[in-house]
């Protein structure tokens, strides 16, 4: 079976495709995109919609996202009996799916107004009925069940890729709907809020929460100085919000036009990617060489993978270092530190950030996020957000001149900017690592093995250590909550039958490709995209002058004048926290 | 027996679920089954909880909500509708006093709509549990759930 090819002829055009390749696929090889609403290039057909169908010569009507294309097939994809096929199937779909298309989140980004556009829909014949309330959440993943369209795109997403199999359909006929086990709101479920399910969902059925309107009217307000800080993987997608291809780095952009949005102190998260990297890497070098027995030491910027982690690995809680997001150090020392240095008040402080992710939204609002003696994040926004406020205000984003970032929390390097890809942190973190041991310097800081879009990748890297001898340090990065169960598993099963696990230091990433795929990241992304905003980050890493996080000269102020040292008794007061166990049918926190 | 023995009655493999998911609720006062049930028959099998809630919603003869003692359902396919099956269903509804759906305020019966229930032969009927009744009129109809409502303790 396997490197075997069959010939096909689509529309005419005779292509050769490896057995096995679907029709669908096999028909762009060919030069013919065929529309499909459940269809996605990275997730396992399922041929709910039937959109994708195909005439076959001598076989008849298949949908062509799960018919694999067959040696000698003739087959054709726009005769007019597949366009009227097509044009039904829209047309029932439409009259079961509240088009309100002006004030949909997806508008412009929806397949169905696509393919609905494509295929000149001018008239439902049928009308509409809606047979759900509006709105059936109240937290930070929304779900709109007249809009869903029943693709289950959601569902393979949430069970397949992430392993989080919160989402299901449930019943049957023209009440089903998709929700979780036992019907719960999805904040009251096992979501980790990764918002994969947003971004692949083809329509406007499910969104995030929208905390724009907040943050505008903290700007409004004269009394208040607000800041703002963006996550590293921002700068590689928000261009694609403005016509910019994917990777397209637009970090100068995005800091004028934050200015110009009325932000009192544009900073940058990758100041505090930095911070990061010193705290956790202290941790890891520690435990590592006092030979702990908590090993690996498991890394924790993840808002999803922590919310996963404390819901069904909780076993695991002390593995996870303690050290804050980079997000979450920043509202930290953005009430604390900022305001000192700038004689400010730390309670007209507000502090926003930009975020890839909407699991970060939960990581600001839960309890323990408070160590300055307020919410030390007030206010988080998606890429797809800020895009909307830059849209709304009239900015040209295009046109904006470059800016930085404002120096003294928005200077960073490259070991922070390449934290929003998948193998990042790790790479970052063993830079800093060799130095802590060693006391000397990296010489080539392009830690490839880490890198790419594999699913668990694994190196052993060689740390010279204070006594001559060497350690060979084991380390694994994972990405897709799928993917982090895969090396949880063998983990959990190393220390249940031997006490001692092989790795010392393990990436987690919830989502697929890293930050730079996260459920805040513009719509209409697949695994190259993501890839592609990946690259971006590495080639900013490349140009940056310093790749190293204890070079920031920023950050090494920040411990000379405030916080003493990595892991010092401050720091570990603002910069670290614990980690609850949460109940598996809900997630909310035990006991 | 309890829950716990009636589920592991069977070998764990995910082809066991729905007849687990029948012995369940079969053994379940209420007729339908309740969140630690599914739970439980979720963990033996090791699928997820939002899977078992699936199945369990799909498949008309399993219930999440409380039922009466007693299900009742009436055939609504087209020899049962030809043969005066939408009569059977005005007086169940009457008679009962409850729309389909619904349980009646004894706890005793909940009526429900039914597809094919393959005695086409004996149209109209209906099954109550696991038993049919067919060739059904309204003194007939009567009749089976007086003597439904007699036989109880």
């Amino acid at each position: 079976m396997d490197g075997r090819d069959v010939a096909v002829t689509i529309n005419g055009v005779r292509v050769r495709v490896p057995e096995g390749t679907m029709i669908l696929q096999a028909a762009r090889t060919a030069g013919y995109e065929i529309p499909s609403l459940c269809f996605h290039p990275d997730l396992r057909p399922n041929g709910t919609c039937g959109m994708c169908v195909v005439e076959i010569e001598g076989v008849g009507v298949r949908r062509s996202c799960c018919t694999p294309a067959g040696d000698g097939m003739d087959i054709r994809t726009n005769t007019p009996r597949v366009m009227d096929t097509r044009r039904t199937l829209i047309e029932l779909i439409l009259a079961d799916h509240a088009a309100d298309c002006p004030i949909c989140d997806k508008h412009g980004k929806c397949d169905l107004q696509r393919i609905g556009q494509d295929l000149g829909i001018r008239e439902i014949r049928m009308a509409p009925k809606e047979v759900f309330s509006r709105r059936s959440d109240g937290g930070i993943v929304l779900r709109d069940p007249n809009k869903c369209i029943l693709c289950n795109r959601c569902v393979t997403v949430c069970t397949e890729v992430q392993g989080v199999a919160n989402l299901t359909r449930i019943g049957r006929g023209y009440t089903s709907k998709i929700g979780t086990a036992f019907d719960l709101p999805i904040e009251d479920s096992v979501c980790v809020n990764c918002g994969q399910c947003v971004v692949y969902c083809p329509v406007g059925a499910l969104s995030s929460r929208d905390d724009t309107r907040e943050v505008r009217r903290s700007l409004a307000d004269p009394g208040k100085h607000v800041v703002v800080q963006e996550a590293p993987a921002i700068r590689a997608a928000l261009g694609e919000e403005f016509g910019l291809s994917p990777g397209a780095v637009v970090s100068g952009k995005m800091h004028a036009a934050l200015r110009k949005l009325g932000f009192d102190r544009v900073f940058d998260t990758n100041f505090a990617a930095d911070v990061c990297i010193l705290e956790e890497g202290t941790e890891v070098v520690r435990r590592i060489l006092s030979g702990s027995p908590d090993l690996p030491v498991i890394t924790s910027c993840s808002p999803g993978w922590i919310k996963f982690m404390e819901t069904f690995y909780p076993g695991l809680r002390s593995l996870v270092s303690s050290a804050k997001s980079p997000q979450q150090m920043f509202g930290a020392l953005a009430k604390t530190y900022y305001p000192r240095e700038a004689g400010l008040k730390p309670e007209d402080i507000v502090s926003v950030s930009v975020m890839p992710c909407t699991a970060k939204k939960f990581e600001a609002d839960r309890p323990e996020m408070r160590s300055s003696g307020f919410k030390d994040v007030d206010y988080v926004l998606t890429t797809r957000e800020l895009a909307r406020m830059i849209k709304e205000s009239g900015l040209r984003f295009e046109d904006l001149a470059d800016a930085p970032a404002d120096e003294l929390m928005g200077s960073y390097t490259g070991a922070a900017t390449i934290f929003g890809a998948t193998g990042g942190v790790m790479e970052a973190a063993l830079r800093t690592a060799y130095h802590l041991v060693t006391g000397r310097e990296l010489e080539n800081v392009d830690i490839l093995p880490v890198r790419g879009m594999e699913g668990v990748k694994e190196a052993v890297v060689p740390l010279p250590l204070p006594d001559g001898g060497t350690l060979d340090l084991k380390v694994a990065v994972a990405h897709g909550l799928g993917n982090a169960r895969r090396i949880l598993d063998v983990i959990r099963n190393q220390l249940e039958t031997t006490g001692r696990s092989e790795y010392h230091f393990v990436e987690i990433m919830a989502c697929p490709g890293g930050c730079v795929g996260g459920g805040g990241q513009p719509f209409g992304s697949t695994l190259g995209t993501r890839a592609e905003r990946g690259s971006g980050l590495y080639e900013e890493d490349r140009t940056l002058p310093s790749r190293k996080s204890h070079e920031n000269p920023a950050v090494q102020r920040l411990y000379e004048t405030f916080l003493g040292s990595p892991c010092s008794e401050k720091a570990h007061h603002l910069l670290h926290t614990a980690y609850v166990e949460r109940e598996r049918v809900h997630g909310r926190a035990a006991g | 027996m309890t829950t716990s023995q009636i589920i592991r009655s069977l070998e764990p493999t995910q082809d066991n679920l729905l007849a687990i998911l029948h012995r369940v609720q079969d053994a379940n006062p209420a007729n339908f089954l309740d969140q630690p049930e599914l739970r439980e028959v979720a963990d033996y099998l090791e699928l997820p909880y939002s899977f078992v809630y699936g199945v369990a919603t799909f498949y008309s003869m399993f219930s999440v909500k409380p039922r009466g003692r007693h299900v009742v359902r009436v055939c609504a396919s087209p020899p049962c509708h030809l043969m005066g099956g939408r009569t059977i269903r005005d007086e169940l509804r009457e008679y009962l006093g409850v729309e389909f759906g619904d349980t009646t305020e004894d706890g005793l019966f909940t009526l429900e709509l039914s597809s094919c229930l393959g005695t086409c032969g004996i149209a109209p009927a209906m099954m109550i549990d696991g038993e049919i009744f067919g060739n059904l009129d309204g003194v007939r109809l009567r009749e089976i759930l007086d003597r439904k409502r007699r036989e109880e303790p």
